[in-house]
């Protein structure tokens, strides 16, 4: 299993390779691969469906219980096929869809990614791991809504998109921390399995409210629900794949699987079933007020995993077998609705059903397959789409609280009905309505038909012999859901009962209110303005938050003040460890302290020269007298025998001092800017730091916590590290790993000096020093300000310096050539180059 | 470039900057078992070519270290991370220390390993990070 993630992963990386040669073919190729999986997968069906569950064990990082154990029963089996199968469809659907577009290599480079982190999130045991692949969805979820990179409307949908389930993402981490403190492993197994009782702990609540965060932003359920009607921004294959069949039901996905261990209490139930029925509702009452086939049937992806999380909430045998078969019914029939809706677009030219009509006689197939898969939608017989809601609305019969969601139900089914019915007739029937011309509509080519013919038939199919399709695939579900094995079946009859009644009379006026679905449009408009106010508003909100936030912060903390900086750290350094010290340690005044003249000469020179530097008003004077306290303490680390922190003190003020040379010249005339308050209170912060450090030492002397290490160390130096230098031994050996970091921190801080000194306006005109002012609200920004290219800094640059007029052509770089002066040097890049440009007229 | 009024210097770094840059090397090998050890070596080597910027401007000690402080950089850091891997391939945790000790003809044994490596590793980074410093500002100055 591991080996079957892997193989998607590696298609993917070896895509770009074939595209160069094969262009859209190599979707077709490639679709081969989730194609193999699928069979592999259904080679599976028969031992799952008899009880077992497979496991195969691979350790990552055992250390800290994190697996690539891989794991399949019921549910995951389920799962994995409609990833590979529905995936399959869409790699071909997506070959000819995107057929001579130039970015359809990365496309599918994202989308083979997607599949196989998909994939891998059904398939994992481990927590951990199951929350990368989480994680990985999301990034090339991302990635595929803002595929059409150049639209300001995609790129603010996958943001939008990735804020949202990333943020969620943040809180999933943190339940699955809870929830392996808590059964004591990550390893969902050994979770399911355990006997102690998590919904008992007093963590429980906390860590539910986080994993439900998680799962509800990801499958878009009330008020997260805006995302995803938004990220129909994306090409349509994106939309028939992650927003129908597979990311958006992941994080039902966990809900499911959890449900055995974390379900059943009254906070589950109360909180998913309202949930559930809330989103359930918005779905299919934002579904009525659309126009957009994509929208309509996004909104109605809303309502139908809002349906699923109210069943999990439910919790009933019944409702887990309603459940799984409600999600193999939507995955079928709603993968297949998408692609069409793909088509349509493709080919009319438009998506909203008000400006289609007609299409019938153009597309046969196509209206032949949206009818039949919109019948399944509306769960009219004998669709497997029926039989899940004949379940659906059994369950619900069956629930607790029943009264009250039941009508919830009817009333989103009716809305359900009046949209099948809308995406099957509008674009297809009555008088003719398109952009395009009649004469240039025509089916599409096999590729993208293949997808929806197979899903329509195997949702006829389902339908008509549901006994298998619930033996197979749905009932194994089921039982992974429920923890034990559920007792039931899937049929198309069930005799005259109250659910069939019912489901007769949604039809009847979903119907109705279809006929007068214009007139109820137009009335739903008064609502606009609280639509307007939907939780869409807070995310704005909060974004805008964000930024003032940063602001604030940055006005407040980060004001480039080097005094207040300091004060700021020495204040909260000191009150933390001065806090601890005093509350835990008692402190015993040690004055018996021995000194040679020598030792208390150096520490005499260490002392006058900080008083000199505190006191000095000349620069040169403190730079000295700084150097001086340096080599003193340098001095003291060689008596008391650390010759090797003495040299380094040494080399260190050495060029310490080298680099304040440097800068002396450049740096302003020496003044008293503070006050003599602010001279005191700056005295008495660092007199503060002093005396803690002075405590710190004396505590230090006399306790001892633990056995101290430089034991260990010199004992082992040689025999363990073949070195006698136990200072060089620790910092390439015992601590290498410290010093690996410390290194690259010290470049990062040469890079950081570099780029101060490089790109600052004055010294180096060339540089980009606009681009910090990008983060900044839109509207404190002059137009003049805006940087759009290099070649306009370039150009804003040369016109500064009069080396062209302003307005001219010009080409920057033709200029630097001609430069006499600039051919004889060693150019590194265009910053060099201007500076020397300028050279010659100083 | 020679600056005027500098003969002293100009010569005394001539002769000093080669003796400075075997010293540190010295002190980088020694480091195992004497004081020494990448880091202080690669103070010393970059106090050595500061010397040399300070005498003939930073144009000419680009010229006489052929290499960019940034690239020695990137080099040591990637020196630093190679060192990790042996002890990987030896199915150990990282930076795990191996030792290859050789010996040379006339009894002399080396231990070669891979704290040397890492060693080295330091050594680069803490050189080119220092002139990397220097030399933007010395060139800031002189223009």
């Amino acid at each position: 299993m591991q080996l079957a993630v892997l193989v998607i992963y590696l298609a993917a990386l070896f895509t770009p390779w074939l595209f160069v040669r094969h262009q859209h073919r190599t979707a077709y190729l490639m679709a081969l691969v989730p194609a193999a999986l699928t069979v592999w997968f259904a080679m599976h069906i028969p031992e799952v469906a008899a009880g077992a569950t497979l496991v195969q064990e691979f350790q990552w990082v055992p250390g800290l219980d994190i697996s690539f154990t891989m794991v399949l029963d019921g549910l995951s089996l389920m799962f994995a096929l409609l990833i590979c199968g529905i995936g399959t469809f869409v790699v071909l659907y997506a070959g000819a869809y995107l057929k001579g577009n130039a970015a359809q290599n990365r496309f599918l480079v994202v989308l083979l990614a997607f599949m196989g982190s998909m994939l891998g999130l059904v398939l994992a045991d481990n927590l951990i791991t199951l929350f990368v692949f989480w994680e990985l969805t999301s990034i090339t979820s991302y990635l595929l809504i803002g595929f059409n990179h150049q639209s300001a409307e995609a790129r603010k949908a996958a943001l939008q998109g990735l804020i949202v389930t990333v943020a969620g993402g943040l809180a999933l981490l943190a339940g699955f921390a809870m929830l392996g403190m808590m059964a004591g492993s990550f390893s969902i197994q050994e979770i399911l399995s355990s006997s102690s009782a998590i919904n008992q702990h007093h963590l429980y609540s906390a860590m539910l409210i986080c994993v439900l965060l998680g799962a509800f932003t990801k499958s878009a359920q009330f008020p997260f629900h805006f995302w995803l009607p938004n990220a129909m921004a994306a090409p349509t294959p994106v939309s028939a794949y992650l927003h129908s069949a597979t990311m958006v039901k992941a994080g039902i996905y966990l809900l499911a699987r959890l449900q055995p261990e974390l379900g059943g209490t009254q906070l589950w139930i109360v909180v998913l079933t309202t949930f559930g029925a809330v989103t359930m509702l918005t779905g299919a009452f934002m579904a009525i007020r659309s126009t957009d086939l994509k929208k309509l049937l996004a909104y109605s992806t809303v309502m139908a995993l809002g349906t699923l999380t109210l069943l999990l909430g439910i919790g009933t045998e019944l409702a887990m077998l309603a459940f799984a078969a409600y999600l193999l019914a939507h995955s079928l029939y709603k993968g297949a609705l998408f692609m069409l809706a793909g088509i349509v677009d493709h080919e009319a030219g438009s998506r909203d059903v008000t400006e289609l009509g007609g299409l019938r006689k153009n597309l046969p197939l196509t209206a032949l397959l949206v009818g039949v898969a919109a019948l399944s939608l509306a769960g009219i017989p004998p669709l497997f789409g029926f039989v899940a809601k004949e379940l659906l609305l059994e369950s619900m019969l069956d629930g607790a609280f029943h009264s009250f969601i039941y009508v919830l139900v009817m009333v989103a089914s009716i809305f359900v009905v009046t949209v099948a019915s809308v995406i099957a007739l509008r674009p297809f029937f009555g008088a003719f309505k398109a952009p395009k011309e009649r004469e240039k509509i025509h089916e599409p080519p096999v590729a993208m038909l293949v997808g929806p013919v197979i899903l329509v038939i195997l949702s006829l199919f389902a339908g008509l012999m549901p006994a298998l399709a619930g033996g197979w695939i749905t009932q194994p579900a089921s039982n992974a859901v429920a923890g034990f094995t559920v007792e039931g079946y899937l049929a198309l009859w069930h005799g005259l009962n109250l659910p069939l009644l019912l489901s007769a009379i949604s039809i009847a006026a979903g119907l109705v209110l279809f006929k007068y679905w214009d007139a109820a449009r137009s009335k739903m408009k008064v609502l606009d303005p609280i639509v307007a106010r939907g939780p869409e508003r807070g995310y704005f909100w909060f974004m805008d938050a964000i930024v003032w936030v940063a602001e604030w912060q940055t006005r407040k903390l980060q004001n480039g003040s080097m005094r207040n900086y300091m004060r700021t750290i020495v204040l909260v350094f000191v009150g933390l460890t001065g806090y601890t010290l005093l509350t835990r340690y008692q402190l015993h005044w040690n004055w018996d302290v021995s000194l040679y003249f020598h030792e208390f000469i150096a520490v005499g020179i260490l002392v006058a020269a900080g008083g000199a530097a505190c006191l000095t008003h000349s620069r040169l004077g403190s730079v000295a007298a700084m150097g001086a306290v340096g080599f003193s303490v340098a001095l003291i680390f060689i008596l008391f025998s650390a010759p090797d922190l003495g040299i380094t003190q040494i080399l260190i003020e050495t060029l310490t001092v080298i680099l304040l040379v440097l800068v002396l010249f450049r740096l302003p005339s020496f003044s008293n800017i503070s006050t003599t308050r602010e001279r005191i209170r700056d005295a008495a912060v660092a007199l503060l730091a002093g005396v803690l450090i002075t405590f710190l030492i004396m505590i230090t002397i006399d306790v001892q916590l633990f056995e101290p290490i430089s034991g260990y160390m010199i004992e082992n130096s040689y025999p363990l590290a073949h070195g006698r230098n136990i200072v060089n031994v620790i910092l390439v050996d015992y601590r290498a790993l410290d010093t690996l970091g410390e290194i690259f921190v010290l470049a990062l801080a040469a890079m950081g000096v570099y780029a101060m000194i490089k790109f600052n306006p004055e010294t180096s005109p060339g540089a980009n020093h606009y681009a910090g002012t990008l983060i900044l609200p839109k509207k404190e920004l002059n137009e003049k300000d805006i940087v759009h290219s290099l070649e306009e800094i370039h150009q804003k640059m040369l016109e500064e310096q009069n080396i062209v007029t302003a307005g001219s052509d010009n080409d920057s770089d033709d200029e630097a050539d001609e430069d006499p002066y600039t051919t004889d040097r060693d150019e590194q890049n265009g910053d060099d180059q201007e500076s020397d440009n300028r050279e010659p007229r100083s | 470039m020679m600056k005027p009024g500098t003969l002293i210097l100009h010569a005394a770094a001539r002769f000093l900057v080669p003796l400075q840059l075997l010293f540190s090397v010295f002190l980088l090998l020694r480091g195992h078992n004497e004081p020494g050890g990448g880091f202080i070596a690669g103070l010393v080597a970059a106090g050595a070519f500061t010397l040399y910027l300070f005498t003939f401007g930073a144009a000419v000690t680009r010229d006489l270290m052929r290499v960019d402080p940034r690239n020695l950089i990137g080099v040591g850091l990637f020196i630093g991370m190679i060192s990790v891997f042996p002890a990987v391939l030896q199915g150990e945790p990282f930076l795990t220390a191996q030792w290859w000790p050789v010996m040379l003809p006339g009894g002399t044994e080396i231990k070669l390993s891979t704290p040397l490596i890492f060693d080295i590793g330091v050594y680069l980074t803490v050189f080119g990070s220092v002139m990397l410093m220097m030399i933007a500002l010395t060139e800031a100055e002189e223009r």
